[in-house]
């Protein structure tokens, strides 16, 4: 099949970018679409030019590094998938197909599409420690976890940090990442002593990536490549009106230090 | 320095949000309130203008208490509406050049424009029916004539059905929103459907438009 590409490209942090066009003929159907992009690249350079830069690793929709808007959606038009597990049979002979990096003011772009996603590690510093027991691993079983709280914390785990949300998003708002990641540790026995503060912690330095507000739009959800549930938003504000109501400042007078 | 508690809260870009829904939840009960006290309005002129007297002479203690928490209300849930668009649009400073919205709704997206809408209609509808100033023959204590003659200019009327078509996005968005932002919704399995929502937009706004509506029409003098 035959594709023409219109793809942004932008040599460095602070350079203008722009959309140039690509022909991409001969792509097989069951190319992943990050092959096309190999295809593609391949040519480029036999021809001198620049390959097309973009962020990949694991090629199989578990690293969150493949991120890119495809025809105005992230990870392009496939429900619960990433680039790198998209297929060309997705698009049809002679489709034209736009590819944007993700745009967030918390997400500036490297090269071409590729972007910083540094501020998610940093929300995730923020979250700091859990208090689990190290040294002689515990029985499986110790710690009773009712079934819906594994389930909704490991729903909440499968996050990938590859940042669709934000770039779905019309705020570009970081709120279904850092909610996912509140929830997963909020929901189960051992994220219980830091689940106050990590809250607060972890909203605050969003706040500070400069990330947009949540408007509930749920394009996030629709964007996540893990089907990650805008639930998860509302236990982050529960957790963090919580957290604002109860929260003390360190103390240890009484002796035990 | 380390801001305070409920300072910080407010601060924050979920703390403001939460604001938005706790005073997005007083408006909401006060519009079904509203609505509803308004139909009286078509069990004739007599009733009418007792419910009126009701609120504005007897009542008028727990009016004015009224009356402040919603102002309250409003400049909070402004300020928060308008700080937190300000920071969302500078969260992208580069728009992409394509980017087509799956999910979101109409609602959602015209949030902010019915916002503005709303702000310009409030207090034109203070003036017109409660202080009387931009009236054109305001009678004090005569509310059943002060909605009739002040809905036989047809623009005004127009004007005002485009607020409650503007109610109408913004409940639909809204009431179900704030049950996110208040962090009170229960778990689902579809979190954007709604229910309550959707009739709430429809009952609300036709409540309140059947005034206008009858006056318009000729089928009320
Ligand atoms: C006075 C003019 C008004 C303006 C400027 C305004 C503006 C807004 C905006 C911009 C939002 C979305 C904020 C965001 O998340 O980005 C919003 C949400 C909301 N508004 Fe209003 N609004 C107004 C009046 C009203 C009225 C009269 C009601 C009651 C019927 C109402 C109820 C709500 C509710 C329930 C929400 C949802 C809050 C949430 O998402 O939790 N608003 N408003
Ligand atoms: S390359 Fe790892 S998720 Fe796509």
């Amino acid at each position: 099949m035959r594709v023409l590409l219109h793809v942004w490209r932008q040599a460095g942090p602070g350079a203008t970018g722009r959309l140039v066009d690509y022909e991409a003929a001969d792509i097989s159907p069951d190319m992943s679409f990050l092959e096309m992009l190999d295809v593609v690249n391949d040519r480029l350079t036999v021809k001198g030019e620049e390959p097309i830069a973009f962020d990949h690793d694991c090629r199989e929709g578990i690293c969150g590094s493949c991120g890119m808007m495809i025809n105005g959606a992230a990870h392009g038009p496939m429900k619960l998938t990433t680039a790198c597990q998209l297929h060309m049979r997705s698009f049809k002979d002679g489709d034209e197909i736009w590819i944007e990096p993700w745009r967030a003011k918390a997400f500036p772009v490297i090269k071409d599409l590729v972007v910083d996603r540094g501020a998610f590690d940093r929300i995730i510093q923020a979250g700091g420690f859990v208090s689990a027991p190290t040294g002689s691993a515990q029985d499986g079983n110790a710690i009773p976890i009712p079934k819906q709280n594994a389930d909704q914390a490991m729903d909440a785990a499968a996050c990938i940090g590859c940042g669709a949300c934000v770039a779905a998003c019309p705020n570009a708002s970081a709120s279904l990442f850092t909610a996912a990641k509140i929830t997963h540790l909020g929901q189960l026995p051992q994220g219980q002593p830091e689940r106050m503060k990590r809250a607060l912690a972890m909203v605050h330095q969003m706040d500070l990536e400069t990330f947009g507000g949540c408007t509930l739009f749920g394009e996030c959800q629709e964007a996540c490549p893990k089907g990650i549930s805008i639930d998860t938003i509302a236990q982050m504000h529960r957790d963090y009106m919580l957290a604002t109501a109860i929260r003390r400042e360190e103390s240890a007078i009484g002796g035990t230090g | 320095m380390e801001r305070a508690g409920l300072l910080k809260f407010w601060d924050s870009s979920v703390g403001k949000k939460v604001v938005m829904g706790a005073t997005g939840l007083i408006l909401v009960a006060f519009v079904i309130l509203h609505m509803a006290g308004n139909l009286q309005f078509f069990a004739g002129a007599e009733r009418f203008n007792a419910y009126s007297h009701l609120l504005q002479v007897d009542l008028i203690e727990a009016t004015w208490i009224l009356r402040l928490t919603l102002l309250v209300a409003v400049v909070l849930h402004i300020t928060a509406a308008y700080q937190l668009t300000m920071r969302n649009r500078a969260a992208r400073p580069a728009d992409y050049v394509k980017r087509e919205p799956q999910v979101s709704t109409y609602a959602a997206r015209t949030l902010r424009w019915g916002g503005v809408y709303l702000l310009l209609f409030i207090p034109y509808h203070l003036m017109h029916f409660t202080i009387g100033n931009l009236h054109p023959a305001f009678a004090r204590g005569q509310a059943y004539g002060n909605v009739v003659i002040g809905f036989e200019n047809v623009w005004i009327g127009i004007f005002y059905l485009g607020a409650m078509a503007f109610l109408a996005l913004h409940l639909y968005h809204g009431t179900w929103a704030m049950f996110r932002t208040l962090g009170v919704a229960r778990p689902s399995n579809d979190p954007l459907h709604r229910r309550l929502a959707l009739a709430l937009a429809i009952i609300v706004p036709a409540g309140f438009s059947l005034l206008p509506l009858s006056v318009m029409l000729g089928l009320v003098r």
